[in-house]
């Protein structure tokens, strides 16, 4: 356990330019994620309501 | 200020148990001299003020007549929840009525056709819809306005040229534009639902004018409008039971995301923020008990000199 979190200091938290890069990416991911679990959640909870579940019925 | 405090209660405010503060302040009560009857007399005094107040306040209340009116009842729209968004074959089929009943007298100017791209329509039918109205465009290179099928990015036509022209038409009434219509009534769509389907008979006493009809969820109960939803009044493209109720449900729902298009979003954001702002709030708390460990375990004594 100690060896993997002073790896971890010593490759992302170290430096700056690591420790932004690393912000940079996890916030990517973050986002993306959080934002389809809460398109998800939003489309489970309005299933069969959303235009998205209808416009089968009107699209050629 | 601070010094006449510290006259009364001295010592006694910087101790934790503060008995002595109690008995002292009782003691400048300025009613322990008054007699028994004197007592009375003030309380019976101020009980038959309080009782006069309220009474004249009641009588007053019961006398206002012009509040008289029919509050509608608040219907189980299904958009109504927190996280519940529009249904939108209902806005599809609130669209249908306005257009083929609502549209003959009331001008729609603040919704586009583009607009009905992806809530209730494809853009080849919202091109549709708007290719079948006519739209005074102009002018030409020879100053004339002409006319030319809609395109997607005009707004919805006015049934009549101008407010005059739409007074003039229906009996000096001016029928308003339902573009927010919603957010523009007191009770919102319950409203919209109501007026559409409480139309009765006019109780004894209340006389019309020609061309008036009653309605008791209309302030004053006298409306220029007819009724205008019957049961089977059109036939809906998907085959829903056209029932007058029907019929006002979609077009209130219609109505509802004219006057608030961002609706759906709105509660798509609730969730992200919900979700957001409990993390941080999480963080920020965190960060708290973390800086404040040590002030808060902290002791500090006391030791005189020697």
């Amino acid at each position: 356990m100690a060896g993997l979190s002073s790896t971890i200091y010593n490759s992302v938290f170290k430096r700056t330019s690591t420790f932004a890069l690393a912000c940079v990416g996890a916030v990517f991911f973050f986002e993306r994620s959080f934002d389809l679990t809460s398109e998800l959640l939003f489309d489970k909870i309005n299933e069969g309501k959303l235009w998205k579940h209808i416009k089968h019925n009107y699209e050629k | 200020m601070a010094a006449s405090v510290g006259r009364i209660c001295g010592a006694g405010l910087l101790k934790p148990t503060c008995g002595l503060t109690t008995s002292q302040i009782s003691s400048f009560s300025t009613t322990r001299e008054w007699t028994r009857g004197r007592k009375a007399l003030i309380s019976t005094l101020g009980v038959l003020a309080g009782g006069a107040g309220a009474l004249v306040l009641a009588l007053d209340q019961s006398v206002k007549a012009s509040d008289l009116e029919l509050h509608p009842p608040k219907n189980p729209w299904n958009h109504k929840g927190i996280l519940s968004s529009l249904d939108h074959a209902s806005v599809r089929r609130g669209y249908q009525v306005y257009k083929q009943v609502c549209a003959a007298c009331h001008s729609m100017r603040f919704v586009a056709y583009r607009d009905l791209v992806g809530v209730s329509h494809t853009e080849d039918e919202a091109k549709a819809e708007a290719e079948e109205q006519l739209i005074t465009d102009g002018p030409d290179e020879n100053g004339n306005m002409f006319q030319r099928p809609g395109k997607l990015s005009d707004y919805f036509p006015n049934p009549y040229a101008n407010e005059e022209a739409a007074r003039a038409a229906n009996n000096g009434a001016f029928p308003p534009d339902l573009s927010y219509i919603v957010s523009a009534r007191h009770g919102g769509e319950d409203y919209v639902f109501s007026l559409l389907t409480g139309y009765c008979e006019a109780p004894a006493g209340i006389v019309l004018r020609e061309g008036q009809y009653y309605n008791p969820y209309f302030p004053g109960g006298a409306i220029s409008m007819a009724q205008a939803l019957f049961n089977e009044v059109l036939e809906y493209d998907d085959g829903t039971p056209a029932s007058a109720s029907q019929l006002a449900k979609d077009v209130a729902t219609f109505l509802k995301w004219t006057a608030e298009p961002e609706h759906d979003d709105r509660k798509r954001m609730i969730i992200k923020a919900t979700g957001i702002f409990s993390l941080l709030i999480a963080v920020t708390f965190y960060i708290k008990r973390h800086k404040w460990i040590s002030l808060k375990t902290r002791k500090i004594e006391f030791k005189p000199r020697k």
